[in-house]
């Protein structure tokens, strides 16, 4: 008999597959990687099958080939399903570590049977247990790249989603904008908050741009920079920008950090800000007669 | 000289920049202006970039040259209809051009400067 790796894991998955699915499922529910409150047992059957199945495939072209590498052709299938399942199983909110321990969880069964087989074959025992679970390995590790990968999308949408949602540019009066600040200003958001005020003054012919910083936590230098920057800008394209809402505390700190505003106006709350701004564009705000109020 | 042209509308020098500028055509504006100014002693000059889409450190410069050369011949800059990408550029390049005026439009300037005369007039007539 001819010696060729995998060869006995072949045999073992092909003899007794149904056995050693079920031995999986439970070996996973007794690492606790089994989430019956997520998933009804005919789908965690159904998934661990389509794996194993795909697993079977690919140990039998790894075993004609000789040796192992996940990223091979052999190992396609199971790749796909692996993500597809990894895909499915976090969404429903399984952790990437219990993903992991799922498919970490069939080196028991098939080390036990691997090992009655191959019974006086101390030698062809370690490679095959080797091989096998350097694979195994190899999956669980898989999976939680497909996680992470994952994740790293959702992040990347919810961040694009955030720089269009926090960055509304406002038409307060004719010729006046605002531009409530809220969260963080790094460089990346501050560049689509220049572009989109620059855009809005265009757009609107405004004459005054208030930018409100009440909703900034903290300023430092790189934030006062932006600010200036923005304020520059703003200047250059023939409107007038006022920086209003700077809290006594962001006050303080600015002055520590010898942060110099030149000449752009600054206010402290918003209301002040637009007086300023509806006094230079010609407006006022002035009370009514108190026989003019409605409802009165 | 295509580039740039040269009109006076209401006692002020507009300069209308197109876009295929080139530097050697700059140095040309930056003299017939000079002169222009000097003759007709206008106290207002427009400089329209909405035309310009690409500024670097050149042109930035020389718009920062016509301004003193202006002020020097006792006339205001105005710099009018610049695009938001321009105006973050310059930024970027840290070109404020701190001693320019700037409008968004040529009617905002026309209107800066006639209220900035008729407050100079008063002042001077007191």
């Amino acid at each position: 008999m001819t010696e060729k790796v995998l060869e006995t894991t072949l045999e073992v998955l092909k003899e007794d597959a149904e056995g050693l699915l079920m031995e999986w499922i439970d070996q996973a529910d007794e690492d606790g990687a089994k989430r019956s409150d997520l998933f009804s047992e005919r789908e965690e059957r159904d998934q661990a099958a389509s794996m194993l199945r795909a697993f079977r495939l690919g140990v039998r072209d790894t075993s004609r080939e000789g040796d192992f590498d996940l990223r091979d052709e052999h190992w396609a299938d199971l790749r796909g399903i692996l993500s597809e399942i990894t895909h499915e199983r976090v969404e429903r909110g399984v952790l990437p570590g219990e993903m992991a321990a799922l498919v970490l969880a069939l080196k028991t069964p098939l080390f036990g049977r691997l090992t009655d087989k191959l019974v006086g074959q101390p030698d062809r025992l370690i490679e095959e247990v080797l091989i096998v679970s350097k694979a195994i390995d190899a999956f669980a590790l898989y999976t939680n790249e497909v996680f992470i990968a994952e994740r790293e999308q959702i992040i990347e949408r919810q961040r694009d989603e955030m720089l269009e949602l926090s960055t509304p540019v406002v038409e307060l009066w004719d010729k006046v904008l605002t531009l409530p600040l809220i969260g963080t200003l790094d460089s990346m958001r501050a560049q689509e908050v220049m572009e989109s005020l620059l855009q809005a003054i265009v757009e609107r012919q405004a004459e005054v741009v208030i930018v409100d910083i009440t909703g900034v936590k903290t300023v430092d230098t790189q934030v006062a920079q932006h600010l200036l920057r923005t304020a520059a800008a703003v200047r250059l394209m023939g409107a007038r920008c006022i920086i209003s809402g700077i809290s006594p505390k962001i006050a303080q700190t600015m002055v520590e950090l010898g942060v110099d505003v030149g000449e752009v106006r600054t206010r402290s709350s918003i209301k002040n800000a637009l007086t300023d701004a509806l006094t230079s564009v010609g407006v006022a705000i002035r009370p009514i007669e108190r026989n003019q109020r409605s409802g009165a | 000289m295509n580039a740039a042209a040269i009109y006076a509308v209401e006692g002020v020098l507009l300069v209308s920049i197109t876009s295929d500028i080139t530097d050697s055509d700059i140095i040309e504006l930056q003299e017939h202006l000079s002169n222009r100014i000097a003759e007709s002693e206008t106290r207002g000059v427009v400089v329209d970039i909405s035309a310009l889409e690409i500024v670097d450190t050149f042109v930035g410069r020389i718009l920062a040259q016509l301004t003193a050369i202006a002020r020097l011949l006792d006339a205001e800059t105005y710099v009018v209809g610049m695009r938001p990408a321009v105006a973050m550029t310059l930024v970027e390049l840290g070109m404020y051009l701190p001693d320019n005026h700037t409008a968004l439009t040529l009617d905002h300037a026309l209107e800066k400067i006639r209220s900035a005369r008729s407050a100079n007039g008063i002042s001077r007539r007191a």
